[in-house]
């Protein structure tokens, strides 16, 4: 589903800001990456949200296993179904953008190292609303400005190497961030859902 | 001889009266500083070389800066140590430092804008340490609104302090921007380590106007946090008899 939403809403930006090839191929980088963060954000509810409400989730608390390695597969699993997908289908996209194949490779790569890192930050948020009335607005609000490292870096990797410098730096910050997140993310996860228990 | 109870001052019914003294001790302190520090920023120190006088709102811009990434870490400490030991008053500390903490960010950003104009030419541009000192304003908002969205105040406060201990990944990030990205922003003029690259008479009336800041800061948050005790102890019998003392 929130792969037809990473389809359509890239696909309304030609619509409004014009076809100009010149425009959209500046624009392309940051597009898709804004696209794939409101994705993984649309899906993150249902990170934890269904399992809360039957009560899964509070056996998966009170299960013998310690509880961040659990909620670390839960979180692998929602990017495996959101982010990997996402990430493998936007050479497609790419090419309404008109950015040729170094510059797709980029696109990739990036989003390859970096959904997961949105994936990881976006549970933070997901387990700290748990339960909440306004829940989906408040995700908004609490996981979009951690997204904003991964944003900036996803989409200098794909502007350097348009300007010819290689993205090497920009993929180790991202390889970086997926690193620290994929250790401290889990924990406050873990935290966060066993706030929400009692 | 009687032991120091060190724990004192980590009940509410104690630390309330305590609190007052303190706010208005530290308020009427933080006016001094301002009165002077103003005066010794607009009257006594001279036009900058370069900047003539659109320079003066360094005088501003910089005390809500500094302030705006100390109080974030000051309550991300009280909001770790909500956490570790399961401290009410803590939590309440640390939801009272976060609007003051949102209004320095704000004023930080909306001071460095009107400055930007004259300076640079522009009042916005998407320099490093602007981007990340508008994502500390929304890391603000973010804990203010799920503290606002969780009626249980126990769980309110231990699920915005958690979202406040992840957040502490942005002050680094704030405070080397500078260093680490060559953009627009200007360096440090001020360093501990190394002679100020500024007039003494500019740098005297930036720091009394950083102490009235933060005696500013500290005053509110005592007077905040008194506010947050009533509200949250109203059905406790102290309460009550205050507020029976007080009709």
């Amino acid at each position: 589903m929130q792969l037809l939403f990473y389809i359509i809403v890239v696909t309304l930006f030609p619509l409004g800001v014009g076809v100009e090839t010149a425009l959209l191929h500046a624009l392309g980088p940051g597009v898709l990456w804004v696209a794939a963060l409101l994705a993984s954000l649309l899906s993150l509810p249902r990170l934890f949200g269904s399992d809360f409400a039957d009560g899964a989730l509070e056996q998966i608390a009170l299960s013998p296993y310690p509880l961040p390695a659990l909620i670390s597969g839960k979180i692998l699993a929602h990017w495996l179904t959101t982010g990997a997908p996402l990430a493998l289908l936007s050479p497609l996209l790419a090419l309404q953008f008109g950015l040729d194949a170094h510059e797709s490779a980029a696109l990739i790569i990036g989003l390859l190292l970096g959904t997961p890192t949105l994936s990881l930050l976006g549970a933070i948020g997901a387990a700290l609303t748990l339960g909440l009335r306004s829940g989906g607005a408040l995700l908004a609000l609490l996981s979009l400005p951690l997204y904003v490292p991964i944003l900036i870096f996803g989409a200098a990797a794909v502007s350097a190497t348009h300007a010819g410098l290689g993205a090497a730096g920009e993929f180790s910050v991202l390889g970086a961030a997926l690193l620290v997140s994929a250790v401290g993310a889990p924990l406050a996860c873990a935290a966060a859902v066993r706030i929400a228990m009692d | 001889m009687t032991s120091i109870n060190w724990f004192r001052y980590a009940s509410p019914v104690s630390f309330f009266p305590l609190a007052r003294r303190l706010a208005v001790g530290f308020g009427a302190a933080a006016a001094m500083l301002a009165a002077i520090g103003l005066w010794l920023g607009l009257f006594v120190a001279p036009a900058d070389a370069q900047q003539g006088e659109a320079y003066r709102i360094i005088f501003i811009h910089v005390p809500a800066a500094w302030m705006s990434m100390f109080v974030y870490a000051v309550m991300a400490a009280w909001c770790a140590i909500s956490l570790a030991f399961n401290a009410r008053l803590a939590a309440m500390m640390a939801q009272a430092l976060a609007p003051t903490g949102a209004l320095f960010t704000a004023i930080a950003l909306w001071t460095g804008a009107l400055w930007g104009r004259p300076a640079w030419g522009t009042y916005w541009a998407w320099d490093a340490r602007m981007t990340s000192e508008l994502v500390l304003l929304f890391l603000y908002f973010g804990y203010i609104a799920l503290h606002h969205a969780i009626d249980e105040p126990r769980r309110a406060d231990r699920a915005s302090a958690v979202l406040a201990l992840v957040g502490v990944v942005n002050l680094p990030i704030i405070y080397f921007s500078v260093m680490w990205w060559n953009t627009l922003h200007q360096g440090a003029s001020v360093s501990l380590t190394a002679a100020p690259r500024m007039a003494a008479i500019m740098l005297t009336a930036m720091l009394v106007m950083s102490l009235a800041a933060w005696f500013y800061a500290i005053a509110v948050t005592l007077t905040r946090v008194r506010a947050i005790i009533l509200e949250r102890e109203r059905r406790a019998a102290w309460v009550a008899d205050l507020a029976g003392a007080a009709r």
